[in-house]
């Protein structure tokens, strides 16, 4: 979130750039950019206050087609080159998008740090859980026993789940949405957006060619309702077709489980209300996989503290106040100084 | 006391000798104070109005085990009352702290000269630890020096019971029992190191302040007073002939920071200082980190990298990106330097040189970074290099690389090291109010705008701080096209970028002043060609044997890339060109490619300044081939 007030009606077409998209198409980023533009205008930042930063990867691509500022720099690194634009300008409002390779795996260590220092920043994490620039090798959040060019006969390394390392890191804000749910993903864009410190953002994304309907499981149409939780501040953590599942903490095994409403004495006040002030709750949410739990989608984590470039702000105000004077002479002269007098 | 009763004798003032010069060199553990000591005799002196440069010398523990040869620490000053260029060759005079300090000093010290050793220090385990087979006080291995071992432990420990303090911190006041002592041989002012110890303990540690102030005075009153060995004099130096002015003395860590302050306040631009710590380079961020007051923000990344691409988004962002590191560090950024200059953001980088390959010797000199300032990044990427020659020089080149980052939009590179880093010297403070201002216009006017239409004289692209209405555009690493920036993978328009990004950093040698000859003619038998550090002893070294008749110049290059128009020229009209380097001849193959003329290199990689007469041997060995 930034100070910036919205001074003009926008609309998406306000934030299209006049580049040719260049996705393959059916990539779920069509979705994703659609949905972003459509949050933006909503949000009604003026679009020169806008900037897109990201590394590398087909996700990186995705300034080019905002009509926003925005820089598309190195492998890995979209957070840091965003932190020091915020370090230069607190004001703007600043996106950074990458891939599950660009930010969990060349760029972990930024992401880690960004993430840690509460820069003010809205991250969008593409997860389509594979390499899709480098035609489709695995990633660090392939699952295990992945195929893929480079491990023939499966991946044997275990997937990293992209929001319980963001909780771990110490992100304020952590989300989730997926790429198709036109309705859903431009609220949480929305609720990042105001959420002023590092908003992290992972979108589940369909890799049309290198990991078709890797999240079928969960994103299937037919079958969400089952197998997807919305989660809502306030709300009871219910959900199924019939909106009779619940999800509770078993005490005796110190975890979640579902339960059926209605079903061996269970009635809604067992289920759990979220709080997305509860960390150790939204880190319960972002560990809960298909086929035992339905999948959190939502705010799982909303616990607001300030934010990196307004500390550094601070500071430099208060140095400026205890020292007004930006006379170079007197830097150049501070400490011991002797004067040679003319011959 | 004197451990020889007989040549005891009190020394009256009137019997201070008068000297032109001196090379003192304090050693002792790394945990005995020795920086500090060696820090407050250059101040004194330069308040004595003596011209002076200042070696310091660490290891790169912080506190090795006590009493090893790998933990001494040496800080080494030349003052005097004629023009000082160098901490000096051989020390007329070592103040040993401990036997291992003695022994790994001892052999560079002038035949003759006066060796001070804290003789309490001298235990037989000591001796031991230190590799001495026998006691070097006693064995006569020490006869071409003038040795007086002082019980220095003991008479710092005697002077420091009128405060409360434990036997440990106690003995820590040794350094200033010592600086004392040569204080008054050189006829320092005690003042204001009086001064600086209550202001650094004074407040939260009174005591420890009383014991080092005790000591110090204790130090100077034992010379002062009692008993010395007859040949060990008091001296008189007189002040050096500076030009009028204000001074101060400055590292070249201190320079290069209020540089880039300057350099940012006469583009008009907030500073943003994005570095990881390492040695010797923390010490800009530590510089920086202070200067808040000044619109300097800095920021401490998470690794080299990191540090790189937030200074490169806060150029971008429209302020002043700065990124300062060391070799290794330079050498994990390479690939956003790329990217500054693949996308044309102005950039800051200052490469604090070490010694290497890899970790190699961290807190040790050298400049064999050159190749990777040059050519250290894939594809055709061309990119600024400036060379600082001194501490003070450090001043002028870091506001130079501002102007040319920002009039260019490019990345400047500039090559300090350790030496310079860490070595003081006198310098006339410049008036600030007289350095010509270069501010940055902002590009904001949309009529015309793309991302990369060029200024026809600099070639430079519009700097658009991002914010600004109707100029929203896109940057980035992909091959973009001319003017219009977007993504491009034409053949011919890759040829044509890369011929732009060529001929923009080549014609900065329209803007930068011709090279000059530093001293001596412009034509003759041999020019001696420096950059960097060297230009100390490269200017004395010239400087004698030119007293000696011989037909030697001296040409000290502070841009390396683009080099000065004249400088091919210039050097064909020598006989013979000579290229000392702290590394294996890097300018020297640069100066043959770009001119084919037959340079010769004085290579010495020991991690220490050449010596003068290193360089005088290889001016007179060139000469005679």
């Amino acid at each position: 979130m930034n100070d910036i007030i919205a001074t003009t009606d926008l609309t998406p077409k306000d934030f299209t750039s006049d580049q040719e998209v260049r996705w393959c198409p059916g990539c779920g980023d069509y979705a994703i950019v659609k949905s972003v533009r459509k949050a933006l205008a909503e949000i009604g930042t003026a679009t020169e206050n806008v900037v897109f930063i990201s590394g590398i990867g087909c996700a990186a691509r995705f300034p080019y087609y905002m009509a926003t500022y925005g820089f598309h720099t190195i492998h890995g690194r979209a957070p840091a080159f965003a932190t020091g634009v915020k370090l230069a300008n607190p004001e703007l409002d600043v996106w950074v998008v990458g891939g599950d390779g660009d930010m969990l795996s060349i760029g972990g260590n930024h992401t880690l740090h960004v993430l840690r220092r509460n820069v003010d920043l809205n991250i969008l994490l593409f997860n389509n859980e594979i390499y899709g620039l480098t035609k489709g090798q695995y990633s660090p959040t392939s699952r295990e026993g992945t195929l893929s060019p480079s491990t023939p006969m499966g991946s044997v390394d275990h997937p990293v789940s992209a929001t319980s390392f963001a909780l771990g890191a110490g992100a304020r804000f952590v989300a989730r949405s997926v790429d198709t749910d036109q309705k859903h993903m431009p609220l949480v864009l929305k609720r990042a957006h105001e959420h002023k410190g590092a908003s992290f953002v992972e979108i589940f994304q369909n890799c049309i060619v290198y990991n078709d309907a890797t999240f079928a499981d969960f994103t299937e149409r037919a079958t969400a309702a089952d197998t997807q939780l919305h989660v809502e501040h306030g709300q009871p953590l219910i959900f199924g077709k019939e909106r009779n599942k619940g999800i509770r903490v078993n005490h005796d095994i110190l975890d979640l489980e579902v339960v059926t409403v209605g079903k061996n004495g269970v009635t809604l006040d067992d289920v759990l209300v979220h709080d997305q002030t509860n960390r150790t709750l939204a880190g319960w949410l972002a560990r809960m996989e298909t086929p035992n739990f339905p999948v959190a989608i939502g705010v799982l984590y909303c616990n607001p503290s300030e934010s990196y470039e307004t500390g550094v702000s601070r500071q430099i105000e208060d140095a400026k106040q205890k020292s007004p004077s930006q006379d170079l002479n007197s830097l150049l002269k501070s400490g011991h100084t002797w004067t040679v007098e003319p011959h | 006391m004197s451990s020889d009763g007989n040549a005891v004798l009190k020394l009256a003032e009137s019997r201070r000798e008068e000297v032109d010069s001196v090379v003192v060199r304090f050693a002792g553990d790394s945990g005995d104070g020795i920086q500090l000591t060696g820090g407050r005799f250059a101040e004194t002196t330069a308040l004595s109005g003596q011209d002076l440069e200042t070696f310091p010398d660490f290891p790169a523990e912080i506190r090795a085990p006590i009493g090893t040869t790998y933990g001494v620490s040496a800080f080494q000053i030349n003052f005097g009352s004629g023009v000082i260029m160098t901490a000096g060759d051989a020390p007329d005079v070592l103040v040993a702290l401990n036997p291992a300090a003695l022994i790994v000093n001892i052999e560079e010290i002038k035949a003759g000269g006066l060796v001070i050793v804290d003789a309490g220090s001298f235990s037989a385990k000591n001796i031991q630890k230190a590799g001495y087979e026998s006691n070097p006080l006693e064995d006569g291995s020490l006869e071409k020096y003038r040795v007086f071992p002082i019980d220095i432990s003991r008479l710092t420990l005697e002077a420091v019971s009128v405060a409360d303090v434990n036997k440990r911190d106690g003995l820590r006041c040794k350094n200033m029992w010592t600086l004392g002592l040569i204080s008054w041989m050189y006829d320092r002012a005690l003042e204001p190191s009086i001064e600086h110890l209550e202001n650094k303990f004074g407040k939260k540690l009174p005591e420890v302040a009383k014991a080092n102030v005790a000591a110090l005075k204790a130090g100077h009153a034992f010379a002062e007073t009692a008993e010395m060995p007859g040949d060990v004099r008091g001296f008189t130096i007189k002040p050096a002939d500076f030009a009028p002015g204000v001074y101060r003395t400055v590292t070249g860590t201190e320079a290069t920071s209020w540089g880039l302050v300057a350099g940012a306040q006469l583009a008009g631009l907030k500073i943003a200082l994005c570095s990881y710590p390492i040695t010797p380079a923390s010490g800009i961020l530590h510089v920086l980190s202070r200067l808040k007051a000044y619109d300097v923000t800095t920021f401490q990344a998470e690794d080299e990298i990191a540090a790189v691409c937030a200074a490169i988004g806060a150029s971008y962002g429209g302020a002043l990106g700065i990124t300062s590191s060391s070799g290794p560090g330079i050498a994990l950024k390479t690939e956003a330097i790329g990217l500054a200059i693949a996308t044309e953001v102005p950039l800051i980088v200052v490469n604090t040189q070490r010694a290497g390959p890899s970790t190699g010797m961290p807190t040790k000199t050298e400049q064999s970074d050159l190749y990777l300032a040059l050519y250290g990044r894939n594809a055709d990427a061309p990119i600024v290099v400036l060379a600082a020659h001194s501490s003070a020089d450090s001043f002028d080149v870091a506001i130079e690389a501002v102007r040319l980052a920002t009039k260019y939009m490019t990345p400047v590179i500039l090559l300090s090291d350790t030496y310079i880093a860490n070595a003081a010297e006198p310098w006339l403070v410049p008036d600030a109010d007289q350095l010509e201002p270069f501010k940055v216009n902002f590009r904001t006017e949309p009529e015309g705008f793309q991302p990369y239409v060029r200024d026809e004289t600099t070639l430079a692209r519009p700097w658009v701080k991002p914010g600004t209405p109707g100029l929203e555009h896109r940057i980035g690493g992909l091959e973009r096209s001319d003017v219009s920036g977007n993504v491009s993978n034409d053949a011919d328009n890759h040829q044509l970028m890369t011929n732009i990004r060529f001929n923009k950093i080549a014609g900065i040698a329209n803007d930068i002043p011709l090279q000059e000859v530093e001293l001596g003619g412009d034509s003759g038998q041999i020019v001696v060609v420096g950059w960097g550090s060297t230009y100390g002893p490269i200017s004395r070294a010239v400087g004698h044997l030119r007293d000696e008749g011989k037909a030697v110049s001296h040409i000290q290059l502070r841009y390396i890339n683009p080099l000065p128009k004249n400088l091919g020229e210039l050097l064909a009209r020598f006989d013979k060109i000579l290229v000392p380097e702290m590394n294996m001849g890097q300018l020297s193959t640069l100066l043959r490619d770009r001119y084919m003329l037959p340079t010769k290199s004085l290579c010495k990689v020991t991690g220490k300044p050449f010596r003068i007469i290193e360089i005088e041997d290889g001016i007179r060995a060139a000469l005679e081939k």
